[in-house]
């Protein structure tokens, strides 16, 4: 599915299943308070239960979706980096 | 202190997911020695100066995961097998709770000031000019530390017109609050354990991940295995430490294999209780009265200021008496203690009838390790009473001495000046000493090892803020 631009927000997906959540999610629920209210407000943050993705041994906990990427050993600066550059790219698409 | 969650303690998790893991499929004996291997495989990328290196460390972490004191260390040959064998035979856990891994320790410089090359070598010379111990010489017009002569004083760099003098710290010796650690011949990190008050400091700042726990999971694991009954006890930090609710928590610590499973909050209750009318006692008799349930707190008092023993409570803790209701509804369990804390692990050999003591990251490899995900759990309840919020509430800061306030009878309450010692650093230490002296104006001292309490421990796994929040919905739903 195409996503709107400019109008869409942009979907966070936090993985809080078990492995997630021990290996360092509970910091990445704070993203919400981190986050200036220019971006707050075109992003669209969730919690969800195991994604899964942790079955898959090469990639490694705690795992977010930045709309369609995954981010895995996910950290707080990792997640608003993929946030900004859906942003541009969002940007981008807008200017063509 | 380090982040909560940073590169060190996420290879110590994974580690521990690795041996629960294996020993509960039962390959560990086989797999034990090649994990330093599997961790750093050739070509991998490496933290230190090779992947030999790095695969060393993984050993040693094992061991300390397998609970040995890595000090004692007397034969480098050893296989990781045997070190589990002699794990799964022992019956009895000893002292003391930490270990230090010293080829990890990467001996940080004596002289923690550094005259940088933005120095430019002026005219005034504040920096040898001021220096106390005469440490400072100028060569080819450049200031420069007789690292003999210097004593860390930092007067060169608060004077320094250039901020030209940096100062970086030895992080676990900033952090121990009661000067337990000190370096050996090779500049490399070691502990004092008659001074020590195991409070876990040290290993939660260390950057090279140096300083460990002694872990007990081996031992737990073992039990669950061989089908011992196990009564699990729960400190009120528990709250927040998982996805999901407290009661799908209670759920999952079950299906990891604990038979029973209490709620520690109760016993808080009892403390709370019983700590209110030794308050009332003492103030009778116009003594200062400071909380006696954080275990550090009380090794602190006990071994580092003198006249603070007269003035500790005499009320147990929350998990002694947790422990005691355990002892008594089912004699023959065995009985965990499951929380935030390191220095329970010492509690626990004085003076409690809790054979072992696991924390929450701990616990949650044991729920990684059986698949559990609590977030699938069903709700169950505590086999015990389940607290209110006053007795939860115990594990933050100011939570206690609320708790003793609420339950002293009005006249005393009006007379209850509580003051609250959040984080035992060598500041606070200074000022514990102060109180006992009787020179502050306050009747009552809360005292938390750990700066926010207990829901800020080294074993904890959640972001004290995400707990916080989860603590103020339990407020509502128990109000």
């Amino acid at each position: 599915m195409k996503k709107e631009t400019g109008t869409g927000k942009i979907d966070v997906t936090i993985c809080t299943g078990t492995t997630c959540y021990v290996m360092g999610a509970s910091d990445l629920l704070t993203l919400e308070e981190t986050l200036p209210e220019k971006i707050l407000n075109r992003v669209n943050i969730t919690g969800t239960t195991c994604l899964n993705l942790c079955k898959n041994k090469e990639d490694k906990p705690p795992f977010v979706m930045v709309n369609e990427k995954i981010i895995s050993k996910a950290n707080l600066e990792s997640v608003k980096k993929a946030i900004q550059q859906e942003l541009s790219g969002e940007k981008n698409a807008n200017a063509e | 202190m380090l982040t909560l969650n940073n590169q060190s303690n996420y290879i110590r998790k994974e580690l521990m997911i690795k041996l629960l893991k294996s020993f509960f499929e039962g390959k560990l004996e086989q797999e034990i020695d090649r994990i330093p291997i599997d961790m750093n495989p050739k070509d991998s990328s490496t933290y230190r100066c090779c992947i030999y290196k790095d695969r060393a460390m993984i050993r040693y972490r094992i061991m300390a995961l397998l609970g040995v004191s890595i000090e004692k260390e007397d034969n480098e040959y050893k296989p990781l097998k045997e070190y589990l064998n002699e794990a799964l035979d022992r019956k009895n856990i000893d002292r003391p709770v930490m270990t230090v891994l010293d080829t990890a320790c990467s001996s940080c410089r004596k002289v923690a000031y550094t005259i940088t090359d933005a120095c430019r070598g002026c005219l005034a010379r504040p920096c040898s000019t001021n220096c106390p111990f005469g440490a400072i010489s100028f060569i080819n017009g450049h200031a420069q530390i007789d690292s003999d002569l210097c004593r860390n004083c930092g007067k060169c760099k608060d004077l320094c017109p250039f901020n030209a003098i940096i100062h970086t710290p030895v992080p676990c010796e900033e952090s121990c609050p009661v000067g337990a650690v000190s370096r050996d011949d090779h500049g490399r990190m070691c502990i004092d354990y008659e001074k020590c008050i195991s409070c876990g400091r040290c290993g939660r700042s260390c950057p090279f991940g140096a300083v460990m726990e002694r872990s007990q999971i081996i031992d737990v694991a073992s039990h669950i295995k061989n089908g011992t009954q196990l009564t699990a006890i729960l400190a009120p930090s528990v709250i927040g430490q998982f996805p999901g609710s407290l009661k799908q928590t209670i759920a999952a610590v079950k299906a990891a294999g604990f038979n029973v499973l209490l709620d520690v909050a109760d016993g808080a209750e009892t403390t709370a209780k019983l700590e209110a009318e030794e308050f009332t006692e003492q103030q009778a008799e116009g003594k200062l009265l400071a909380t006696s349930c954080c275990p550090a707190w009380v090794e602190a008092a006990e071994k580092h200021i003198d006249k603070m023993r007269d003035f500790v409570s005499s009320t147990k803790t929350p998990m002694y008496y947790t422990a005691e209701t355990a002892k008594k509804l089912y004699p023959y369990n065995k009985i965990v203690f499951i929380g935030p804390c390191t220095a329970k692990k010492n509690e626990a050999l004085r003076d409690s009838s809790v054979d072992y003591v696991l924390n929450f990251e701990e616990l949650g490899a044991f729920f990684i390790a059986r698949g559990i995900d609590v977030n699938d759990c069903s709700e169950k309840e505590f086999d015990n009473n389940t607290a209110g919020f006053q007795a939860r509430a115990f594990a933050a800061a100011g939570g206690v001495a609320a708790a003793v306030e609420s339950n002293l009878d009005a006249e005393v309450r009006k007379v209850f000046k509580p003051f609250g010692v959040d984080g035992l650093s060598r500041k606070n230490i200074n000022l514990l000493k102060t109180a006992a002296a009787g020179k502050l104006p306050y009747n009552m001292i809360e005292v938390m090892s750990c700066e926010g309490g207990c829901i800020c421990g080294p074993g904890v796994i959640s972001n004290p803020k995400i707990v916080k929040k989860k603590l103020d919905k339990y407020k509502e739903e128990t109000a």
